[in-house]
């Protein structure tokens, strides 16, 4: 049986950790303190030692990243904390924020020394008020309690746009601009916000440092599955499953227990069959229900064709007709497209019209082909992966479930009216965001 | 209390390169006028030295800014995959049905704006309902009376 394990999150049942002395009990602040009678480049290379790899999704290693940050270029290094979560499926930053701020900012603190940093922006998404406010209070006692050493951290608040949880179009937003992507390179290490070097890592990724100095790297390391997916993942659950909510587990346990261990998951509601499960955020390939025994690890999702990504996986049970839910993932991406590259800003809108036809049943036989032609034409050919992130998966939906998509071509949808998806209103259609008011201006 | 100006100029200490205020500018900005009128946008630009047009071009990439009038109140229901999968598109029918009006548009009265939003990110606890950007989790249809309610009395 899987049980969780706590690096990141506070134990269930433990008291809340948001107020700072109850967060020092628990033993907070001494791996800052420990950290800080090392080296810079020595905390740089338990980082490296540890394992630790981007948890926001494209799993870079952690500590490759602080080291190519340019040095002795005469500018400031600015660390950057991506807390823009919005990969559908995704809440577990937010939860992080919420329960255990100060963790987070002693990661700040810690990483801010080891790359010699005196200025940490924590971009956070705009939606997020009552974690901002968390953090705020908890920024406040930490400076109150002097354990700021001399680093200026500053909360930064998005908007609205999915598009910048990318890193470059998170360091334009926080420039003052559109949260476009930019150009690579030059990489944010040598030339990122206001053109200094830049590190930019996500909240899980830089909450997990704390742990790694207090066990040290080796010990860190043995968590989980060494050496490519050392360590936990806090695993958002959610979509048609009993327990929805976050999971912090070594990586290594397996989706099935996950899904269906009454501890966690605990299964499917309402008697209904697994159909397919998204293992890492609406952007990364489906599953079927016959590969729920793979490993939540990096190696084992590449072997059965999709990736970890954000960690949030969504459970679908046998109700949801998969050209909705492909329509539905092409909507969203098609609303968060920036519009800079081509392939993406047309692609995905063609996606959503042909994935219509298919639904309205008025496609023909090329359109399935077209569908999947559209998809090869957009991966890997933009700037950033937004456009990859609606044609992976809605290519996955095809590839898998072949025989759904042809029966729509032949004689219609086959749930009838009855896919849990049914009649679902996107917002695309307020991507000008202004609700038509009757209210005198 | 203070002026939008000078809140503005204090914001713009906290970045190497004041620009960087202009997200944080907007916000309050449309806080004070309930949305980013022409006015709000000549106030903002003269007080973070750019252009009215500029602060409109960055404003309009957003979806938290409104640039049209909205009601005094904000329903927000998330219909993203997560929410979706368990019914989202049954408590939207609710708040359209309980408030008179359809998803993007305001009640007569001016109380209330309905819209759907993507991924709010509480997808373990669907549906997710932003009421005046307080998340509502999880909310069902048959919660949706009462949450009105208790907007209109003004608790």
């Amino acid at each position: 049986m899987a049980s969780e394990q706590f690096v990141v999150l506070a134990p269930e049942g433990h008291k809340p950790l948001t107020r700072l002395a109850d967060y020092r009990e628990a033993g907070g602040f001494e791996s800052l303190a420990k950290a800080r009678q090392m080296e810079p480049a020595q905390v740089v290379q338990e980082i490296l030692d540890s394992g630790l790899r981007g948890r926001g999704g494209a799993f870079f290693p952690t500590g490759r990243k602080a080291s190519f940050l340019a040095k002795g270029t005469g500018k400031p290094t600015y660390l950057v904390v991506n807390a823009d979560e919005s990969e559908p499926g995704t809440f577990k930053d937010r939860e992080i924020m919420f329960t255990v701020p100060h963790r987070l900012i002693e990661g700040c603190l810690i990483t801010a020394h080891a790359i010699e940093c005196e200025r940490v922006f924590i971009y956070i998404r705009g939606e997020y008020l009552a974690e901002f406010e968390v953090l705020r209070e908890a920024l406040e006692e930490v400076h109150a309690a002097k354990l700021l050493g001399g680093v200026t951290i500053v909360l930064h608040r998005g908007a609205g746009a999915y598009i910048c949880g990318e890193e470059t179009a998170l360091l334009e937003s926080l420039e003052g601009k559109r949260g476009q992507p930019r150009t690579k390179p030059p990489f944010p290490a040598v030339a990122g916000l206001y053109a200094s070097p830049s590190l930019i890592n996500n909240v899980e990724t830089i909450t997990t440092v704390p742990k790694i100095i207090e066990l040290g790297a080796k010990e860190y390391a043995k968590i989980g599955v060494p050496p490519d997916s050392s360590g936990t993942r806090v695993f958002s659950l959610s979509g048609n499953v009993v327990n929805g909510g976050n999971y912090e587990l070594p990586m290594g346990v397996t989706l099935r227990e996950l899904i269906y261990d009454p501890e966690l998951g605990g299964g499917i509601p309402n008697g209904r069959r697994l159909k397919a499960v998204i293992p890492g955020g609406s952007s990364v390939p489906v599953l079927t229900a016959d590969q729920v025994d793979v490993s939540l690890d990096a190696t084992s999702m590449a072997e059965a064709g999709s990736m970890l990504g954000s960690g949030a996986i969504i459970v679908i049970d046998d109700r949801c007709c998969m050209v909705q839910l492909g329509l539905r993932v092409a909507q969203f991406y098609m609303h968060e497209s920036c519009g800079k590259c081509t392939p993406c800003r047309e692609g995905t809108r063609w996606m959503v019209q042909i994935l219509d036809a298919i639904e309205e049943g008025t496609a023909s036989q090329g359109d399935l082909d077209l569908l999947l032609d559209v998809c090869d034409r957009i991966l890997g050919k933009c700037l950033c992966p937004l456009g990859d992130a609606a044609a992976m998966p809605v290519a996955s939906y095809v590839d898998k479930f072949r025989a759904e998509f042809q029966d729509h071509l032949d004689s219609g949808c086959p749930m009838h009216g009855e896919s849990s998806l049914e009649d679902v209103l996107a917002p695309v259609d307020q991507h000008t965001h202004d609700p038509v008011a009757r209210v005198p201006a | 209390m203070s002026t939008l100006y000078e809140e503005i100029q204090e914001i713009r200490k906290l970045y190497p390169v004041s620009r960087s205020a202009t997200l944080p500018a907007l916000r309050l900005a449309q806080e004070r006028h309930g949305w980013l009128s022409p006015e709000a946008f000549r106030e903002v630009a003269d007080a973070l030295d750019e252009t009215p047009a500029y602060c409109m071009a960055v404003a309009s990439f957003y979806d938290m800014y409104h640039l049209k009038p909205v009601g005094k109140h904000l329903v927000e229901v998330c219909t993203n995959i997560s929410c979706a999968l368990v019914g989202a598109q049954q408590v939207l029918e609710a708040f359209e049905s309980k408030l008179g009006v359809r998803a993007g548009e305001t009640t007569e009265d001016g109380e209330v704006t309905l819209r759907t939003v993507e991924c709010a990110g509480g997808c373990g606890w669907a549906t997710v309902v932003a009421v005046d950007h307080r998340y509502r989790e999880p909310v069902r249809a048959q919660d949706v009376p009462a949450i009105v309610e208790e907007l209109l009395r003004g608790e």
